[in-house]
């Protein structure tokens, strides 16, 4: 993972509340069993115009199909941002089309973690900090850009407008220094280990692995059974 | 010093304070699914990781799977396929029990967790599918994870977790006659918006949940995430513990006694504190649907569509408007009048069986509707097999509903099939988002009941006036 120190860029203004992750990556854009080639799918319900044929025609209105927000890199964003599906995917969108923060009040808690797994910043900031950041950032995107700066934690618009934020220092740490959770959970197998022994004899019912049902025969006779109605 | 049913189940799985707020917990259950499962199981083999315990993992095929009669490997979804022979593959690959098209068991992940006794009071159990919260109505931890923990949850059996705050949600007094789990959490989620619960584990609780059947438990639970909600969980009581019992992956003999010991002891002690207490007063719920495109765009039946102009807070009437131009509506409109093109029950919020027996109450005798569109897709093979024991199937189709194979089906777009553009849903789904259900697709969230009513009468219907 990209490792997320400073980044200076273009912020586009999609402020809306309650973006949900269907409408970051529909559907109908996750079309491989694949992390990768989702960026033409990003936002695609919006970003796009419904044509006859399937073709697909930019639509103009639309934030990101605008010439000064091209290279944007940075998104600001209504509260909620995130919301719903577990999707990896719009995360993955995001970075792949070139986003490296979102700014909003608040994210859906899947999506957050998913945007730091993935060396997206997720930057919480209050709204009256975003509405100031976007009114200097619109008077001229690609001249009047945003840092995002996580090693100080601070956003900076316009000259003496700096917002401070709040990270889980835990996700700063892997941003910062694009640590993989796998990697860093290896170190401590012998703690897992040691875990999962002692557990064993608290709490046997709870393993599988040398219980009842992974018998063969009884898995089998199982499917016949007419289950029990819960009510 | 007391202690919330949360706290025991995390603490029982504690295997490290990892520092700077991060916790190792152990992860008792994988869930995995032919969507998005499949992608963690390709990423860890490129990783040359391993399944550390397959015997703890499980995969169903419910997100692309068609639904039609007679259905196979092939999806109304170009590329669909892929994802079903690749999970085949995989699974079998890392030796993890599949729950495959043709297996009597197959069905949507949250429903057959819970049929199959994988699901168990205390467990922690992940998926990476954002209703996972479904499970915590057995008094399981149980939430929804994206492919990277997912991958690290096969391959470790735990998780790094930041220790979420913790929400009480009280439900008191009795419900109404006709009012349903579902229209609590509409009810809920308008009231206190849908990032109202956003982070929290959220404990429901009070007078009003000894009298919730264990699948409409899940039903509250299910929509937990809707609320912005780490996860929802409800402690085990006889009811819950009469459901496990028997379920085939359920523990049995000395075991079996020992986890109902630990189970009976599994909830908040009196004086646990919670950082936030919400309260619903269950009589002051009615039958609830939404308008919107979002969940928290809820209101009453008896109620109108809203006016934005009246909304204090800038942003949410800004939303408001974008979602009264999108659903085709006027502010003020009775919801009890507005004409449906479609009706569709199913999905992990509400397609068991007692969900499929409350929409087939207000259906027996009568047809839908000219020209509506209605659909049923039972939430598993299983709930699909007693339903026809009953003949339930048989009065959904007379009432001029299709009768589906199991899986997620038309709760949104993935297996290839949607609603069309404009065209207007009534559905006991979960998601009333923008495109969810099909590009330019209107949906209306509500119970099945509602569903079953409003198919009837072609608008949107109070069933308690209806039906039968």
């Amino acid at each position: 993972m990209k490792p997320f120190t400073r980044h200076r860029g273009v912020a586009a203004p999609l402020i809306r509340v309650n973006i949900d992750t269907d409408t970051i990556i529909p559907s109908r854009e996750m079309r491989r069993v694949s992390k990768h080639g989702l960026a033409d799918g990003l936002f695609a319900g919006w970003r796009y115009l419904d044509t006859p044929g399937g073709k697909r025609e930019n639509n103009p209105e639309f934030v990101l199909n605008k010439p000064h927000y091209a290279g944007a890199t940075i998104l600001l964003a209504g509260n909620n941002f995130g919301c719903g599906s577990s999707r990896e995917h719009a995360a993955w969108a995001l970075v792949e089309y070139g986003f490296r923060a979102v700014i909003a009040p608040g994210f859906g808690s899947i999506f957050h973690g998913n945007a730091v797994r993935n060396g997206l910043l997720p930057v919480k900031l209050p709204e009256p900090a975003i509405d100031a950041l976007n009114e200097y950032a619109s008077a001229s995107p690609e001249t009047n850009r945003i840092l995002v700066d996580l090693e100080n934690t601070t956003v900076r618009g316009a000259a003496g407008d700096e917002f401070g934020f709040v990270i889980e220092p835990a996700h700063r740490e892997m941003l910062l220094q694009g640590l993989d959770a796998i990697a860093m959970t290896q170190q401590h197998l012998g703690l897992i280990e040691a875990f999962r022994a002692a557990d064993r004899q608290r709490r046997g019912w709870a393993y599988l692995d040398a219980g009842q049902a992974t018998t063969p025969a009884l898995i089998k006779a199982s499917i016949s059974v007419s289950v029990k109605s819960s009510s | 010093m007391p202690k919330t049913l949360f706290e025991k189940i995390w603490q029982d799985h504690l295997v490290a304070d990892l520092g700077n707020g991060s916790h190792l917990l152990h992860i008792d259950r994988v869930f995995l699914h032919e969507r998005t499962g499949s992608i963690a199981l390709t990423g860890l083999a490129e990783r040359k990781l391993q399944v550390r315990n397959p015997a703890h993992a499980f995969c169903t095929m419910d997100h692309i799977v068609d639904t039609r009669p007679g259905r196979g490997d092939e999806t109304a979804m170009p590329g669909g396929r892929e994802f079903i022979t690749r999970t085949r593959q995989e699974t079998r690959r890392a030796g993890i029990t599949l729950f495959d098209i043709n297996d009597p068991r197959q069905g949507i992940s949250h429903v057959i967790a819970a049929e199959q006794g994988i699901a168990l009071p205390g467990l922690t159990m992940v998926c990476p599918d954002s209703h996972t919260c479904t499970l915590g109505a057995l008094g399981a931890l149980a939430w929804g994870i994206g492919s990277s923990d997912c991958e690290h949850a096969l391959a470790l059996e735990t998780l790094r977790v930041i220790k979420p705050e913790q929400m009480a949600v009280y439900l008191e007094g009795d419900l109404a006659r006709g009012v349903t789990a579902k229209d609590v959490m509409l009810h809920l989620i308008a009231e206190y918006s849908a990032s109202g619960g956003r982070g929290y584990a959220i404990e429901f609780r009070g007078s009003g949940i000894g009298q919730l059947p264990v699948e409409a438990r899940m039903t509250l639970c299910n929509m937990a995430v809707e609320f912005s909600a780490f996860t929802g969980l409800i402690a085990p009581d006889e009811a819950t513990l009469d459901y496990v019992a028997g379920r085939p992956y359920a523990p049995v003999g000395d075991q079996r006694d020992a986890a109902t010991a630990y189970w009976r002891q599994l909830s908040s002690d009196d004086g646990a504190v919670y950082d936030r207490e919400l309260r619903v007063d269950l009589a002051d719920v009615e039958p609830t649907v939404t308008w919107g495109t979002s969940p928290q765009h809820a209101v009453g039946i008896s109620g109108r569509v809203p006016d934005p102009g009246n909304e204090s807070d800038e942003a949410a009437g800004r939303a408001m408007q974008r979602a009264l131009d999108y659903m085709g509506l006027n502010p003020g409109t009775a919801m009890s009048s507005i004409p449906i093109d479609a009706a569709f029950i199913g999905s992990c919020t509400n397609s068991r069986l007692s969900d499929l027996r409350a929409a087939a109450d207000i259906l027996e005798g009568n047809k839908i509707a000219r020209g509506i569109k209605a659909i049923c897709v039972p939430g598993s093979s299983r709930v699909k097999l007693e339903a026809e024991q009953e003949g339930l199937d048989q009065v959904f189709r007379d009432a001029g509903f299709e009768w589906r194979e199991s899986g997620c089906s038309l709760c949104f777009y993935a297996g290839g099939e949607g609603f069309t553009r404009n065209e207007r849903v009534i559905t006991s789904t979960n998601r009333n988002f923008e495109g969810r259900q099909g590009p330019g697709a209107r949906s209306h969230l509500a119970s099945p009941a509602t569903v079953a009513a409003s198919a009837l009468a072609g608008f949107i219907t109070d069933a308690r006036i209806t039906g039968n």
